[in-house]
């Protein structure tokens, strides 16, 4: 039982960080339509600006202090996310308007390539450390209750912590803030929101840009978990059973989702994975998906698409 | 003053500006369909009814034929042609069902890995299997997983149904991996084969190679012709354009859908076989991974979406670029006095093919048969501007 | 207009109620239409007509009633049996098949009449091919429709660079290519001018009266309406006002009322 609930605490805390992954996916989507194929690149290339600021920031302004060079480093590479963003509305996103969605999903895997070879010719392709003082060491809880009590890793609680923080925070936003209720509208219908004097280009700049925080976020924290390296860019391939779970278009969704993938990936691999030779992980969440769709189309929480003749 | 049909000045005929303008210009004009009529429905419906695009392929063909083995060598063979005849045949099978039915796949790798490690099953566990059979073979069990993994397409559609296929993927690159029945019992899922031979003659050569998957390439290419010009092509268009009114004129969904995945699955399938068996000659389950089907949507979406033609250019692009790169860079480099090394080499071909994508979706986003298919209306025209 | 011999009821729709959540789309409709005559619907915008061709049709699932057709009754219509039965349509919104020719969009109206296999349409050849013949055979007939509707010079261009009142005779030939029994035409003069209705017009009562095909027409123009139907319903908020000729329904005080509104 001790170890069931290990499992089940794990799984909800790998969860909340794909959902964090997720969750950069349907801003995105949510805002502009556009499914971003470039969302794993970006947590990459945002994790390996972390990484190498808060190397050559410290070296360059002559200071020792671990804190202030995590964050200024994380502030130096919000600020490049934020160009990045810009620079993708400018140039790509305007000029593809009213294409079809798979044109959209072909042009953001093509802005992953770019930002995979641009990442790594600015910032180097060995594997960096970010440390923003996460503890490495496991917590046992209840030991008065299960013999020898349940491993917990404490760094994985701190970045599922994080990561609710983020989430919840940026549903607030969406909910109760005017640019949040812009975004909103501009998710809905563009040209209803244009004609109320919405700006897209500015929408899509801020969503690119939080997206971009996320993904920061995300690679700050899986960063220090896992290394910055290449394989990072993989992790949003997780996520994209939790965003399709969810429902494309639904942040609570994207929380549920997260959290069921989650768990489910690490019980079943546990339980069942050993009776099929194990490694099923990485298919466990799209087959879960697949079949969640055939009764629910459009996922868990996503609008139910009406075709009108 | 310009007389009317006038070419225009960069147009003047070598004669003498007095018999220039028009008629001049008409002597130039040799892409033009004028006196070529259709006296009945049959020769109005052929695949090239121009007769300059029926020369045009013939030509062609009589060079691939002859022409490319007395001219190229190993390394094309090996690097270039080889590659680019098999995966045009992947793009071709991808392009019916994406380009045609509209049913967005990323599963593609998954459905070559099952063509591939089904004709390898098929000649290694029976004795004195034909060749072509086991690919054919092969091919029909890529056929059966495709329908499988069709199914879905019945209820979920657009992004989700492109996700779904993600699971076929994910799924197939385990179970190749995992359960070794798949692959003899290899524990890390590669197998090899050696001493290929159809009909008796050995296929050992590139030049053998290469003329036995052209020779598969161009039957594909006739039959999926025929199909997409025939009313089943018109069942998969409809659905891809709008499937309730498809429904209205009696276009059966479940049929249509299903049948496309069929026949794609199909031709991706033998061409994994052949990806296997002929260019590769020993494989594991990688060399079918999610790269693998990205790079064959890149070449239709490049080539050209609901266009066979389409699927060739797309196919002849991606595998021209890295190699055109991999030259390239270096030499460029040098002119300028930086030493790039393999490393960066790699990291730039990401960016300048990342870029590529882009810019080419945001130019032309109905792809290279588009420009082509422009190019050629141009001619039709030419020398006149319009 | 010649005298065509209207036969016995052929359509019937009894009490049907099609609600969308909180929306009534329709109340209770009950009405006829007999073989070989022009029908109109008609009615205020967001009457509820669009929906009730919808209804006959298989697109929407009423959610109490009955539709009887040539003798046989359903609680709902599925869209491809009911193209099998006969019955073709057109669409407010244009549902034509934009990536096709104008050629291919009306071929894919014989779609039902094709009886090669996959096989022989993949084997298909000049010389010795079912499908090449069919094909031939099917393309005859569609001829004949672009002839009607006078749409010759267009039959390569893609259907997505026509001006819209030609894309409305392609949606119209393709529902004619199903040869059908009744054709349920759903605003097929809306934003066309003058000499268009007068072609369009031209065009229905020529299928009507040459191969006595059953017209259900919804219809803006009070002109056009009063002068082809041979009857007609009326319906407003989803109900029916009004069912009769086109005398007994200009006369009719509800009517009157609902498209003028009174003057209290």
């Amino acid at each position: 039982m001790g170890f069931f609930l290990e499992t089940l605490i794990g799984g909800l805390m790998a969860g909340m960080l794909y959902s964090l992954i997720a969750l950069g996916f349907v801003l995105i989507f949510k805002a502009s339509g556009v499914f971003n194929f470039a969302q794993g690149a970006m947590v990459l290339f945002a994790a390996l600006a972390m990484a190498r600021f808060s190397e050559w920031i410290p070296q360059a302004l002559g200071f020792d202090n671990k804190v202030l060079g995590n964050v200024l480093a994380f502030a130096a590479a919000l600020l490049l996310m934020v160009v990045v963003a810009w620079i993708i509305e400018r140039f790509v996103l305007r000029k593809l308007v009213n294409q079809e969605a798979i044109t959209l999903l072909m042009v953001t895997l093509g802005i992953a390539y770019f930002l995979d070879g641009f990442g790594q010719t600015l910032f180097g392709s060995d594997i960096y450390k970010i440390d923003i003082g996460l503890p490495k060491e496991p917590m046992f809880l209840f030991e008065s209750v299960f013999p020898g009590g349940m491993l917990v890793s404490k760094e994985d609680l701190y970045a599922a912590a994080i990561a609710a923080a983020l989430v919840i925070s940026l549903s607030l936003f969406f909910q109760y803030t005017s640019t949040g209720r812009a975004l909103r509208a501009v998710a809905d219908d563009h040209q209803a929101a244009q004609s109320i004097g919405i700006s897209l280009s500015r929408i899509w700049v801020i969503v690119w840009s939080v997206a971009g925080f996320v993904a920061l976020v995300a690679g700050m924290i899986w960063g220090s978990k896992l290394g910055v390296q290449f394989s990072l860019s993989l992790v949003a391939l997780k996520a994209l059973p939790v965003v399709i779970l969810g429902g494309l278009t639904s942040v609570p969704g994207a929380i549920i989702g997260g959290l069921i993938i989650g768990v489910g990936e690490k019980l079943s691999e546990v339980y069942i994975g050993p009776m099929l030779g194990g490694g099923i992980e990485i298919w466990f969440g799209y087959v879960l998906v697949l079949f969640v769709l055939l009764v629910r189309p459009q996922g868990l929480f996503g609008e139910k698409i009406i075709d009108r003749v | 003053m310009r007389r009317a049909g006038s070419a225009g000045p960069l147009h003047e005929p070598p004669w003498g500006a007095a018999t220039s303008g028009s008629v001049g210009a008409q002597f130039l004009m040799i892409y033009r369909e004028n006196g070529q009529f259709k006296t009945s429905y049959s020769s109005d419906q052929q695949v090239f009814a121009i007769a300059q695009d029926r020369w045009g392929i013939l030509l062609l063909l009589v060079f691939a034929v002859v022409g490319v083995p007395l001219l190229a060598d190993e390394y094309m063979f090996r690097a270039i042609l080889i590659p680019f005849l098999i995966l045009s045949l992947a793009a071709l099978g991808l392009n019916i069902l994406v380009g045609y039915c509209g049913q967005v796949s990323l599963g593609t790798g998954a459905f070559m890995a099952v063509g591939a490690y089904a004709a390898y099953n098929f000649m290694v566990r029976i004795d004195g299997m034909p060749l072509l059979a086991a690919i054919l073979l092969g091919g029909l069990c890529a056929t059966v997983v495709g329908v499988l993994f069709g199914i879905p397409s019945l209820r979920i559609k657009g992004l989700y149904l492109a996700v779904a296929t993600l699971a076929a993927q994910f799924f197939v690159d385990w179970a190749f991996l995992r359960i070794s029945w798949f692959t003899n019992n290899s524990t890390s899922g590669s197998v090899s084969v050696w001493g290929l031979e159809v009909l008796g003659f050995s296929i050992a050569t590139p030049q053998a190679k290469y003329l036995f998957c052209l020779a598969i390439l161009v039957v594909f290419a006739i039959l999926a012709k025929n199909l997409v010009r025939s009313h089943i092509g018109r069942e998969w268009m409809a659905i891809r354009d709008m499937d309730v009114a498809a429904a209205v004129v009696g276009i059966r969904p479940v049929y249509a859908k299903l049948t496309a995945f069929a026949v794609s699955s199909f031709i991706v399938g033998v061409a994994g076989a052949l990806w296997g068996f002929v260019h590769l000659g020993s494989w594991e389950p990688a060399a079918f991974s999610i790269d693998r089907s990205f790079q064959l949507l890149f070449m239709i979406i490049i080539g050209g979406l609901g266009s066979i033609m389409g699927s060739f250019f797309g196919a002849a692009f991606i595998v021209i670029l890295p190699i055109f790169l991999n030259q390239a860079l270096p030499a460029l480099g040098g002119l300028v006095g930086i030493d790039i090394s393999t490393a960066m080499v790699a990291h730039t071909e990401l960016m300048i093919f990342g870029g590529l994508i882009v810019f080419f979706l945001i130019v032309e986003p109905h792809g290279l048969a588009k420009l082509w298919s422009m190019g050629k209306e141009k001619m039709r025209l030419w020398p006149f501007p319009h | 207009m010649a005298q065509r011999k209207i036969g016995d009821v052929i359509l019937e729709v009894k009490n049907i109620s099609l609600r969308f959540g909180g929306v009534n789309a329709l109340t209770d409709i009950s009405l006829d239409v007999r073989e070989h005559e022009v029908r109109a619907i008609i009615g205020p915008n967001g009457a509820g007509k669009s929906s009730m061709l919808n209804c006959i049709n298989g697109v929407y699932i009423p959610q109490e009633g009955q539709i009887t057709f040539k003798g046989k009754s359903f609680s709902h219509m599925n869209s491809r049996q009911v193209a099998e039965m006969g019955v073709a349509r057109t669409f407010q919104n244009l549902a034509l098949f934009k990536g096709m020719s104008v050629l291919d969009n009306i071929m894919s109206g014989r779609n039902l009449r094709m009886k090669t296999n996959i096989f022989q349409q993949a084997f298909r050849n000049p010389w010795w091919s079912a499908a090449e013949r069919e094909e031939g055979e099917h393309r005859e007939v569609v001829e004949k429709i672009i002839d009607f509707l006078e749409i010759q010079a267009y039959r390569k261009t893609p259907v997505g660079r026509l001006p819209y009142g030609l894309q409305k005779r392609v949606d119209l030939g393709r529902a004619l290519a199903m040869e059908p029994s009744v054709l349920l035409l759903d605003e097929p003069m809306a934003g066309m001018n003058v000499e268009e209705k007068q072609d369009m017009s031209r065009f229905v009562l020529d299928v009507n009266d040459e191969f006595g095909t059953t017209i259900v027409l919804i219809e803006h123009d009070m002109g056009v309406v009063m002068d082809i139907s041979d009857r007609i319903v009326v319906l407003d908020y989803g109900k029916k006002i009004g069912d009769g000729t086109p005398a007994e329904v200009r006369a009719n005080p509800e009517v009157i009322a609902a498209y003028l509104g009174t003057s209290d």
